[in-house]
């Protein structure tokens, strides 16, 4: 048992606190976390109570009794509500705005344009290509040109009609193709040339040359479509600009902090006169990381009239906030050698980023950077280009940038088992890169536990009786995935702590965790309650947590890049192991003991020497503490190593730990509709230790879900350009016609926890909430070729391109084929 | 959030009552059961009526009353108590599944057999926000001149999309309609579902602005007719019908004596399948002749982008979805 003394003294400050100025890269000297004896992994106390637990989530009761406190549950006296005006053009230059109409409405009181606040904005400070409200020019049907704030929303509605706005329509451009055939078209005056928003070309080992010398290559064209996030809860706001001049912001957001630095920028107010708060959010799933038009203005506005003002997105607008995963065009050429070793691979990719930069750089650099693991690809070279499009931004959905090319990968590879006549669970095996290693483009690996991934999948599928093996309509595939727990690099370049926590411990038996975290439904607030009941010995209801308020948190960078658990669960495992060494401390002096020997477990603090003499409540444990050292209060900070390659662009897709990922689909199909039913998916995944079982089998089913609709439903079009159709206009922008799933459509899932426990997490924790996403929907197209003997290499498989498939080639020759190589006995 | 517009409410207690509300606003209602087409559609200023009448207080068109002569369906039946009934559940197996088949169990609490029947027809390019059809330029269902569909289309072909209709119509059933005359008499007449219908978009039922839908009448000589229903939607539930097809059949697998059809979500009315006598009349049921129903169904129906998904595959679909529903009647493998 660890006695929980950090090697560094407490109160020390470590090397690198000093903050240098205009440093842009993470260096050698950046702040260190304290190093524990016994490590991070180790339970503080003996054996884990809380940890390792199926515990309730701190907010699900509020939750699923109507309790809860979402932002559109919040009315503050005299508010005012407010809509936006959004354009009918997918690209046009705004003439002129004349709101004199709208103004004289009664009920209505104030309208805003983005003449009232022109500062050009963006989540990524390289990028910043958006404006609250656009000023000269609107470039996707649905962006936002004017705020309309009146006693309530119909009278906004009726408002909005009366807002005259002259366009000039200019050519728009919808697709890839059309982007970059036409850069006079130029979509984003800030891209540097034409319509390119981004371009990445990163090659490691000797591409050309690897295949080459491969056995088999195969070559291929996939199509990846995008998804929207469809978060239950539409982005909603409330902006209070009070009498002081200090402006408060209750919003739907996944990023306080960013949202925070935003609205101080855009509405020129300094940093500390703006307070953002997060209430309950109901979802998000990358779909609320970068703040949006709504917060301005209603801040704007609020700032105008002087009461408060609350703006709801329609469903429909939550379509055009978008920010979803991008579509995507991508080229594959993958070698293998006879025994089914990969030699290398070389992707060729285009990103249909829409109308703004949004986090594109990132995806940009992702939909290359995350494919160097779980398998050793000796030699590889991708070459990403995203454009921009008149159509609504995309950016990051669970699984960021590196999901589409998982899924023409993972197609990649099943093609070249088939054609070396290997079984694709053993060709995953033979290609394992190993843990504590490194990838081909420099990224750090530490724990990795893929191979009891796919034992664990082989194992629970029956996969040896029915890969195959089954009668033509049904099928089995696999893939596999890798993804981060955070990334090293804040999006903005700083020095300071990319996550805290704030710990105070009270007289009356009760903890308080505050931080900047954001619980968006994935239970980092319930992590961070487990965390300080494990090392403080409290029952889950003694913990308060208060998060993601600018005023009373400090600083965590929010949930995005599956950082929570990892970050902010460090910084609070340091801020409780402070504060419990303390009390150990004291303690120990008090009994005569040594502070190693005391346990704080169950209520109870005693000393394992002699527990029936040595024990008080934890309670008195905290008094005696209070009495000894003054008021109970510590930190925690997160900082992670200086991590990645040597070379522009290097640190993008490292992390301090990645989490790894395998699933095995079953399907039945209907050759005759072209229907496809999926009935199983096992997921197993890595996830370092499951700090709570239940939530971490919640991710993984809820991830596999997510993939599973996009792979069969989810259609994300623009109407095209053909006569009489509005150009670039969202084919369905709700629920009726963006389908997810439903509750019968969902297959069983089969949630598979493997815990390599990370020598760098919080007891060993790492990523749960994005990861398991990305081989659903190539588990599930190699399961429709083992069904069916066709390849579905576009995205959506819908029963008619399914249908299409089964027309235009000789798909049960396939299937007799591919069956003859692999179906004997093994 | 969607608003709803403003609009006056009225709750008559009888039909006399809504009939005599309806005559006193010439033009200015809309008429409101469960509310779970028109709620949506409001909020999406698709009707904008001046004034609700609801229906719900009306009990006299409630309640399904079943004998020899026939089966009586209120129209404020909701399609859970539809689906639910004993006495349906064991002649009409066609009809508790179309019923069973409509959006959602929360949705078919509300959802009532008239307004199913009055169901507005659908579209995708009329089914949307006001936002949404103002950037579209509208359509000539709605605000607009110029149909989506077909281009150069003087009709609106959006689609009738009743998941029981069909149904109603393979069975013969009739659908009565109270009505007000000058003098503030009430009659009422019945005429057969299928003649109910139109192949007008706009307005695809024959219902006259002061009218009400009052009950759904089988009549007793479709005891004895096999019914099924099978509906082409990309998920297990929520979904309104990519294509409907309700089958009714007179006899058995080894002999066939009346066989109906009837095929929907194509244009604005169901299609009752024509010249299938002279195919199986007498006939025992085999692949040859399912194959040949299928052929007429696919002669006949004619699937448009009203709907989503691909038109050729919805159409290649038609035989399919008939040959299925055929064999579900007479209880054979498809």
């Amino acid at each position: 048992m660890s006695d929980g003394k950090p090697t560094q003294a407490p109160g020390t400050p470590p090397a690198g606190m000093a903050i240098p100025g205009n440093r842009t890269m993470p260096k050698e000297d950046r702040l260190t976390p304290p190093v524990w004896e016994g490590g991070r992994a180790a339970p503080p106390n003996g054996d884990f109570r809380m940890i390792g637990k199926r515990n309730r989530k701190v907010e699900g009761l509020a939750k699923v009794t109507g309790r809860a406190v979402y932002a559109d549950d919040l009315v503050l006296p005299r508010m005012l509500h407010a809509k936006l005006l959004r354009s009918i053009h997918a690209h046009a230059r705004i003439v002129s705005i004349d709101a004199s109409a709208a103004l004289a409405l009664p009920g209505v009181h104030a309208v805003v344009t983005g003449a009232d606040m022109p500062t050009h904005f963006g989540i990524i400070p390289w990028t910043e290509d958006e404006q609250a409200l656009c000023t000269d020019k609107v470039r996707y049907v649905g962006d936002a040109i004017a705020a309309v704030a009146a006693d309530d929303e119909r009278t906004c509605e009726e408002a909005l009609k009366l807002v005259r706005v002259e366009y000039e329509p200019l050519p728009a451009v919808t697709d890839i193709e059309t982007a970059l055939a036409h850069p006079e078209w130029q979509v984003n005056e800030k891209a540097g040339e034409g319509n390119i928003s981004k371009h990445v070309r990163l090659e490691f080992g000797d591409v050309d040359g690897a295949l080459a010398a491969s056995d088999h290559v195969v070559e291929g064209d996939y199509w990846y479509e995008g998804s929207t996030h469809a978060p239950l809860e539409p982005h909603c706001c409330v902006a209070e600009f009070d009498s002081t001049g200090f402006l408060t912001v209750w919003s739907s957001t996944q990023v306080a902090h960013y949202l925070h630095r935003d609205l101080a920028k855009v509405l020129n107010l300094p940093t500390q006169r703006v307070r953002v708060i997060q209430p309950v959010v109901g979802g998000g799933f990358g779909g609320k990381s970068e703040p949006f038009s709504l917060e301005f203005a209603a801040a704007k506005l609020s700032m105008v009239t002087g009461r408060p003002v609350k703006i709801l997105y329609t469903r429909e607008e939550v379509f055009y906030a978008h920010r979803g995963r991008h579509p995507m065009r991508l080229r594959y050429r993958t070698g293998m050698t006879a025994d089914g070793a990969i030699t290398g691979t070389d992707a060729l990719v285009q990103l249909d980023g829409g109308a703004y930069s949004s986090f594109g750089l990132v995806t940009t650099y992702y939909s290359g950077q995350l494919l160097t693991a779980p398998y050793a690809l000796p030699a590889y070279r991708f070459d990403s280009t995203r454009v921009f499009t008149n159509k609504p931004a995309c950016g990051p959905k669970r699984g960021h940038g590196s999901v589409q090319p998982r899924f023409a990968f993972e197609c990649q590879l099943d093609k070249l088992c088939e054609k070396a006549g290997l079984d694709p669970i053993e060709v995953r095996r033979r290609n394992f890169i190993g843990e504590r290693t490194k990838t081909v483009n420099g990224m750090r690996v530490t724990s990795n536990g893929f191979l009891e991934c796919l034992d664990a999948v082989e194992r629970e599928s029956g996969w040896a009786a029915k890969f195959r093996r089954m009668p033509y309509g049904r099928g089995i595939g696999v893939a596999g995935s890798m993804y981060i727990s955070g990334t090293n690099y804040c999006i903005y370049p700083n020095e300071m702590p990319q996550s805290a926590v704030q710990l105070r411990l009270d007289r009356s038996g009760r903890a308080t965790v505050m931080s900047g975290c954001s619980d968006i439904g994935q239970g980092v607030e319930s992590v961070l309650a487990y965390i300080v009941c494990e090392e403080l010995g409290l029952d889950l209801r003694d913990v308060r947590v208060v998060a993601a308020d600018t005023d009373l948190t400090p600083v965590d960078l929010g949930a995005y890049s599956s950082r929570e658990t990892f970050m902010v669960g460090n910084a609070c495992l340091d801020a409780a192991r402070h504060l419990r060494l303390k009390i150990a401390q004291t303690l120990a002096e008090r009994w005569g003991v040594a502070a190693g020997e005391i346990v704080l477990a169950n209520g109870v603090a005693c000393a394992s020497s002699d527990p029936g003499r040595f024990a008080i409540s934890v309670k008195e444990a905290f008094q005696w503490a209070e009495a000894r050292h003054g008021t109970l209060g510590s930190v925690g900070w997160y900082q992670s190593p200086k991590l990645g390659g040597e070379y522009r662009g290097g640190t993008i897709g490292a992390s301090p730990a990645y989490s790894f990922t395998a699933h095995v689909a079953e399907v039945e199909c209907d050759p005759e509709t072209g229907f496809v039913a999926v009935k199983h998916i096992w997921v197993a995944h890595d996830c370092g230790r499951a700090l709570n079982p239940v939530t971490v089998e919640g991710q993984m089913e809820g991830s596999a879900y997510m993939g599973f609709g996009e792979a069969l439903l989810e259609t994300q079009r623009y109407k095209d350009a053909a006569p009489g159709h509005a150009f670039g206009l969202h084919h369905g922008p709700s629920l009726l016609d963006y389908r997810m799933p439903t509750s019968l459509d969902t297959p069983e899932l089969h949630a598979l926890i493997v815990e390599s426990v990370d020598p760098e997490g919080p007891y060993g924790a790492k990523e749960a909430g994005e990861g398991p996403l990305h081989p659903s929907i190539p588990a599930i197209a190699n399961a429709i070729h083992d069904a069916l003997g066709v390849r579905c290499d576009a995205l959506p498989f819908d029963p008619p391109s399914v249908m299409r498939l089964l027309r235009a080639g000789e798909a049960r020759a396939n299937w007799e084929r591919a069956r003859a190589q692999v179906g004997g006995p093994r | 959030m969607l608003t709803l517009p403003a609009f006056a409410w009225s709750r008559p207690q009888s039909v006399e009552d809504a009939l005599a509300v309806l005559a006193a606003h010439p033009g200015e209602c809309l008429i409101v059961a469960g509310g779970t087409d028109a709620v949506p559609n409001l909020k999406h200023r698709l009707h904008e009526p001046r004034r609700l009448v609801h229906l719900g207080g009306i009990g006299e068109l409630r309640g399904i009353r079943a004998g020899d002569a026939g089966l009586e369906v209120g129209a404020l039946v909701t399609l859970t108590e539809l689906a639910s009934h004993p006495h349906v559940r064991e002649h009409f197996p066609g009809v508790v599944t179309a019923a069973a088949h409509v959006a959602s169990p929360q949705i078919r609490n509300m959802g009532t057999v008239g307004g199913n029947l009055c169901l507005d027809t659908r579209c995708t390019y009329y089914n949307q926000t006001f936002f949404w059809r103002e950037a579209l330029g509208f359509c000539l269902k709605k605000d607009g001149t110029r149909c989506h569909v077909v281009p150069q289309g003087k009709r609106c072909v959006a689609a009738h999309s009743s998941d029981v209709a069909p149904v109603w119509i393979a069975l013969g059933a009739e659908v009565e309609i109270a009505s007000r005359d000058a003098d503030g008499a009430v009659s009422r007449r019945s005429i057969p579902v299928e003649a109910f219908f139109v192949g007008d978009g706009v307005h695809n039922n024959v219902l006259a602005p002061g009218e009400l839908v009052t009950r759904v009448l089988v009549p007793g000589a479709a005891y004895g007719l096999r019914t099924s229903y099978r509906k082409l939607r990309p998920r297990a539930a929520i979904d309104f019908p990519m294509l409907s097809v309700a089958v009714a059949v007179r006899g058995d697998a080894a002999r066939i004596e009346e066989l109906r059809v009837v095929v929907s979500a194509l244009g604005a009315k169901p299609r009752t399948l024509g010249g299938l006598d002279a195919i199986v009349a007498g006939r025992a049921h085999d692949a040859a002749l399912a194959e040949a129903v299928g052929a007429v169904a696919h002669k006949q129906c004619h699937p448009l982008s009203n709907v989503p998904y691909d038109t050729d595959w919805r159409h290649d679909m038609v035989p399919v979805f008939v040959k299925r529903a055929l064999a579900d009647a007479l209880g054979v493998p498809a």
